[in-house]
């Protein structure tokens, strides 16, 4: 145990579903882009995003973020997990989307511990989180991988 | 905007450049729009308690910003596909000076995009980015690496 810092061994493998459904407004999508400085019109404007052949306002490629590191925090809160968040570096992303998220969406996210690695005196834990919608209809696989760092 | 055609793309092609200015005012935006509330992105006491340089941007931040390039090079944003990154090195984002607005100072991000991979039967395209930012000490670091997007034209 002491190369994984506390980390539980069995946490690959685990499964997380208990995260509250997400629901997408239109207000969300715009601030999260005027945060992430993204102009498109599709993100803003109804009518705009409809020409594209949407039902309503186009989340940027990164909002899935919010609806992930939300359903992440069932991981990382649970003390049987043993992951010290004020130890932990995010160390890449991925998003895979099967389809763009839109205004109304309803989202749930389910998160996969897939691999629990030691890295140094630290581990890399890689999550995988499938968030589908109302219909359970997948939407978006997100994928990150988090190097909890080890005592010095 | 005109969606660029698969047939008219090719490897090796630039699909722009950009600078990205980054303040204070702009992770507090970030924070609140995510829902990341990590203090290391706007507390500079706590930053450097945690042995960081000081504030430094959320690498989502870094990464969603960077996407906008081929956001508006793709003219739709529902038609990426894909988008990954890691991060390497952190984007230190400094105080305004003196007695300047908050909301000025920081830094900048410089994002460059250009195609990667064609795949004429799918009808997509690979945009790789190069993104960097001046460390500490004003040195340019690459911040992200093998930042991808996959785009359908």
């Amino acid at each position: 145990m002491s190369d994984t810092k506390g980390i539980a061994e069995d946490l690959q493998g685990r499964v997380y579903s208990n995260a509250p459904v997400y629901s997408v407004s239109r207000e969300k999508i715009r601030e999260f882009a005027r945060a992430v400085k993204a102009q498109s019109a599709a993100h803003h404007d109804v009518a705009a995003a409809r020409e594209l052949g949407y039902a309503d306002v186009v989340a940027p490629p990164t909002f899935a973020i919010i609806v992930s590191q939300a359903a992440d925090a069932e991981l990382i809160q649970d003390p049987t997990a043993g992951i010290d968040f004020s130890r932990v570096v995010h160390a890449d992303q991925r998003f895979t989307h099967h389809r763009p998220i839109v205004a109304g969406d309803e989202l749930s996210a389910t998160v996969h511990v897939d691999s629990v690695r030691t890295m140094g005196g630290g581990a890399m834990v890689t999550t995988r989180e499938e968030i589908v919608d109302q219909e359970g209809n997948p939407v978006t696989t997100a994928l990150s991988s988090l190097l909890v760092r080890g005592e010095e | 905007m005109q969606t660029p055609n698969a047939a008219s793309v090719e490897k090796g092609q630039s699909v722009g450049r950009r600078e990205i200015q980054v303040s204070r005012a702009d992770l507090v935006a970030y924070a609140g729009a995510s829902g990341d509330f990590n203090p290391i992105h706007w507390n500079e006491r706590f930053a450097r308690a945690v042995g960081l340089p000081g504030v430094i941007a959320h690498g989502m931040f870094t990464m969603g910003t960077a996407v906008q390039l081929v956001t508006d090079w793709v003219g739709d944003p529902g038609r990426i596909l894909d988008y990954q990154t890691r991060f390497t090195k952190p984007v230190p984002v400094p105080d305004a000076q003196a007695d300047a607005s908050p909301a000025s100072g920081g830094t900048t991000i410089t994002v460059e995009g250009k195609i990667g991979a064609v795949d004429e039967e799918k009808g997509t395209a690979r945009v790789d980015l190069t993104v960097s930012a001046p460390d500490e000490d004003g040195k340019e670091q690459k911040v992200l690496v093998k930042a991808q997007a996959l785009v359908r034209l």
